[in-house]
């Protein structure tokens, strides 16, 4: 009765009828699955396994469709659009901290395979380098970076557009469509079931999923920001919206491919060979441009000026650095084609443009970091803004060094070796590493409604231990790879190559073992913020709870606070 | 005028949207499509024919592993690697390759040119357990494929589907497909030189040393002997101009 006539008193609050039309999606596919699964189970390989993938995704569906029915048939559920979808953000923080763990273990455990392959290497084919590698590199990049971004910025879109999240109950199909995406790429490559294209290893038909899933994103993104209470699109949703859009056209176009049969795991791309590799690498390097940082720099965006309490240091840089970092950006993926079959004038403007990118790049890393101008003191005191900050300085140099190697004389030696391993992983763990944990540090307390985290203690360890992970991961990797580069080119006295390739790889053990360790201490610090995580939940130690009405935040009435608005 | 056009861009959320499409679209024009039409991408080569279906099916299986994640398939104009490897690698020879397998690390050599380098045994005992003939060696062991029957009842849609896409197979090589694997490995088998007219310099035998099976072990085997044999590379000359890309 109550309930009745706070429905009727608050105007705000409507019947939420935006699900009925997700069942016109997840039928159809559905019986796809259904008949994938009951199918003949094709493939040259991988043929008990295609009836089993589909089985997951058919499983997957079919609890979709009759909650949406059970949830619609009795009693419609409503939204209070006067409150911010805070929910799916609570979800997406779980969901990141979770694959996070994952894809950090499987990387601790391919890094042990290759130092003791005598210890870790089992007879099954599920467990082998192979298949986990594609699953560590899918589940940090996609499971845990991907969670980060969408869970940040159906935060940041809804408190910088005043507005909650358009299309009622689509976020949340943008957050379990995502997941299945993921479980159905991650269990496919474990039974061997991949397109072969590096972090582009998904099939045909998760491409398709993935492709619906990220076009509800992007409509739901561009649906709140057109409904925004603001004037100006704040300078971070400019970041999430190339990155959401750009994504988008990467991985449809680099995924075009003709399926051996409708129930068949299998597929051949559309494109082969030279014109495969140019496509592939276009889609590779910006898969680092516009996911791992044009999205994460979105982050750095909202939640540095937030957590310093500082104004965005420059408007007009942040716009100059925009454009010019999503313009070049594009071109640079021939730098990972150098001296290969690819046409001589691509691979110049791939290194051209790859040059030329270390300014925008540095324009942002300047940006963000003089954004502390006035609060340089608060890293003392504040282990999570020194995480944001630390990032940042992760970002400068791993695109330093990322324009160096792209030049084609040090390409020569770096590519091929574990340079460009330890080169990536300053820029995952370093950055997207450290940038996601501030951000889930922040948005923790803010939430659940916490006057604080759990224990700055544990942030302090987390902190010191993941750094010194990357340490001894990067280094380990430099001499890997910088020795191995060097020796695979040594030549004696007479003019004889000097070692065969297992003695270059001999030598290499120790690096391993360090990079294993270094590897193992970053996902030591990870469970320690999952801990942290989840006693901040709880309310125990200092996140005491604040007392609050509701679960999520009242739409804010005010302008936005005037550290997130253009400084101009 | 600059900071008035981005003062518009910033209110509208859908000029935004195409500013943003507009700006990133030009790269990926500008270096992707040109090399459908250069003709000079991909070198006029004598050899290079497609994939036997036994080959095709190693080839997927080779895919699936994810050898690529440490073995390249590209080996480039430098003195060293031109040495250890043989000829660096043309655009020709990945011209049928769905997807390309060049790869981004040498955990392992290059295989490129792997094919003729080591007998079908060495391979077999090597992928069963590497450590028992390169002490030193720290890849995973692929003990199963010996034991995994190699399905190839849909061989016909695979070649089929790349048919589709462009790869010159014909009527008549989609037809016996499924015969042709068996063929291949057979080095009595009766369409010998059917076969061989098909498949130029296909080798024909059995790989895995077991002939009365048909193992996942003799497909991959079959690829990996085939790796970088096709171009004849005493008719190709590298400084012609039509050659220099």
């Amino acid at each position: 009765m109550s309930a009745l006539t706070h429905t009727t008193a608050n105007p705000h609050i409507k019947t939420d009828e935006s699900m009925w039309p997700m069942l016109f999606i997840l039928v159809p596919v559905m019986i796809w699955a259904m008949f994938a699964a009951a199918g003949p189970g094709f493939g040259t390989f991988a043929g008990v396994p295609m009836k089993f993938h589909a089985g997951i995704m058919l499983t997957a569906l079919l609890g979709g469709v009759v909650y949406i029915i059970g949830k619609m048939g009795s009693n419609p559920p409503t939204i209070d659009h006067s409150r911010y979808a805070d929910k799916v953000v609570k979800y997406g923080v779980i969901a990141t901290t979770f694959w996070g763990i994952v894809g950090m273990s499987a990387g601790v455990l391919i890094a042990a395979q290759m130092t003791w392959p005598g210890i870790f290497y089992f007879d099954g084919a599920w467990t082998n380098f192979g298949r986990l590698r594609p699953l560590h590199t899918s589940a940090v990049i996609f499971a845990f970076g991907g969670n980060a971004l969408i869970a940040t910025s159906f935060y940041v879109v809804q408190r910088t557009c005043r507005t909650r999240l358009a299309g009622g109950s689509w976020p949340w199909f943008v957050f379990w469509g995502y997941q299945l995406f993921i479980i159905m790429a991650a269990s496919g490559y474990l039974m061997g079931i991949t397109g072969g294209k590096e972090y582009a290893e998904p099939e045909w038909y998760v491409d398709l999923w993935l492709t619906i899933v990220w076009v509800a994103y992007l409509l739901v993104f561009l649906m709140t920001l057109a409904k925004r209470k603001e004037p100006h699109i704040y300078v971070a949703n400019w970041f999430y919206l190339a990155f959401i859009v750009t994504v988008a056209i990467l991985h449809i176009v680099n995924n075009l491919a003709l399926p051996v049969a409708l129930t068949s795991a299998k597929s051949y791309g559309v494109y082969a060979g030279v014109q495969d590799a140019m496509t592939q690498w276009w889609y590779g390097h910006n898969a680092v441009g516009f996911f791992l940082t044009a999205g994460f720099l979105a982050i750095m965006y909202y939640f540095i000026p937030k957590r310093a309490n500082r104004p965005i240091w420059s408007y007009k840089l942040s716009i100059v650095h925009f454009w010019a970092v999503i313009f070049i950006y594009i071109w640079a993926g021939p730098h990972h084609l150098h001296y290969t079959a690819l046409p001589q004038w691509t691979q110049t403007l791939g290194m051209v443009f790859s040059i030329m990118l270390w300014m925008p790049s540095w324009g942002g890393m300047i940006n963000g970091l003089m954004t502390l101008q006035g609060a340089w003191d608060k890293l003392r005191t504040d282990p999570v803004l020194r995480m944001l900050v630390v990032s940042v300085a992760f970002y400068g140099m791993a695109t330093f060094e990322g324009p160096l190697m792209s030049i084609r004389y040090v390409n020569a030696l770096s590519h091929y070796t574990d340079w460009g391993i330890g080169h990536v992983h300053s820029g995952a763990l370093g950055w997207n590493g450290f940038v996601t944990f501030g951000a889930l540090y922040c948005l923790v307390p803010w939430l659940w409604k916490k006057k604080e985290l759990y224990s700055t203690k544990l942030v302090e360890w987390h902190f010191w231990l993941a750094t010194l992970g990357i340490v001894f991961y990067i280094t380990a990797m430099w001499g890997a790879g910088i020795s191995q580069g060097l020796n695979w080119r040594s030549y004696t006295e007479l003019g004889f190559l000097e070692y065969s390739f297992i003695e270059t790889v001999s030598p290499l053990h120790v690096f391993f073992a360090i990079r294993t360790l270094g590897g193992f201490l970053f996902l030591l610090g990870t469970l320690i913020m999952a801990y942290n995580i989840r006693m901040t939940i709880k309310g125990r130690g200092n996140a005491t709870s604040i007392v609050t009405n509701a679960a999520s935040d009242p739409v804010m009435p005010s302008p936005v606070p005037s550290t997130l608005a253009p400084a101009e | 005028m600059f900071l008035r056009l981005h003062k518009y861009l910033e209110q509208k959320s859908f000029a935004l949207l195409l500013g943003i499409i507009a700006v990133v679209s030009v790269g990926g024009l500008v270096e992707i499509a040109p090399l459908f039409y250069i003709d000079s991408t991909i070198e006029e080569v004598d050899g290079m024919r497609p994939y036997t279906p036994l080959e095709l099916a190693g080839r997927n299986i080779y895919v699936r592993e994810g050898c690529y994640t440490c073995h390249s398939q590209m080996i480039r104009p430098l003195r060293d690697e031109v040495e250890r490897y043989g000829h660096y690698s043309l655009a020709a020879e990945s011209m049928y390759d769905r997807p390309f397998q060049w790869g981004s690390k040498r955990t392992g050599p290059d295989i490129a040119r792997v094919g003729g380098k080591y007998s079908d045994e060495w391979h077999r005992t090597h992928l069963i357990d590497p450590r028992s003939v390169v002490p030193e060696s720290i890849m995973p062991p692929y003990k199963f494929l010996d034991k995994a029957e190699l399905q190839y009842d849909d061989i016909i849609a695979h070649l089929s589907a790349n048919k589709r896409l462009g790869v010159p197979y014909s009527d008549e090589m989609l037809a016996i497909a499924k015969s042709d694997v068996e063929t291949q490995l057979d080095p009595m088998a009766e369409d010998e030189e059917g076969f061989l007219a098909r498949y130029p310099n296909a080798v024909m035998r059995d790989f895995d040393g077991n002939p009365d099976r048909v193992t996942e072990m003799d497909a991959l085997i079959a690829y990996l002997q085939m790796l970088g044999t096709l171009v004849d590379f005493t008719e190709y000359e590298a400084d012609l101009d039509e050659n220099l890309r």
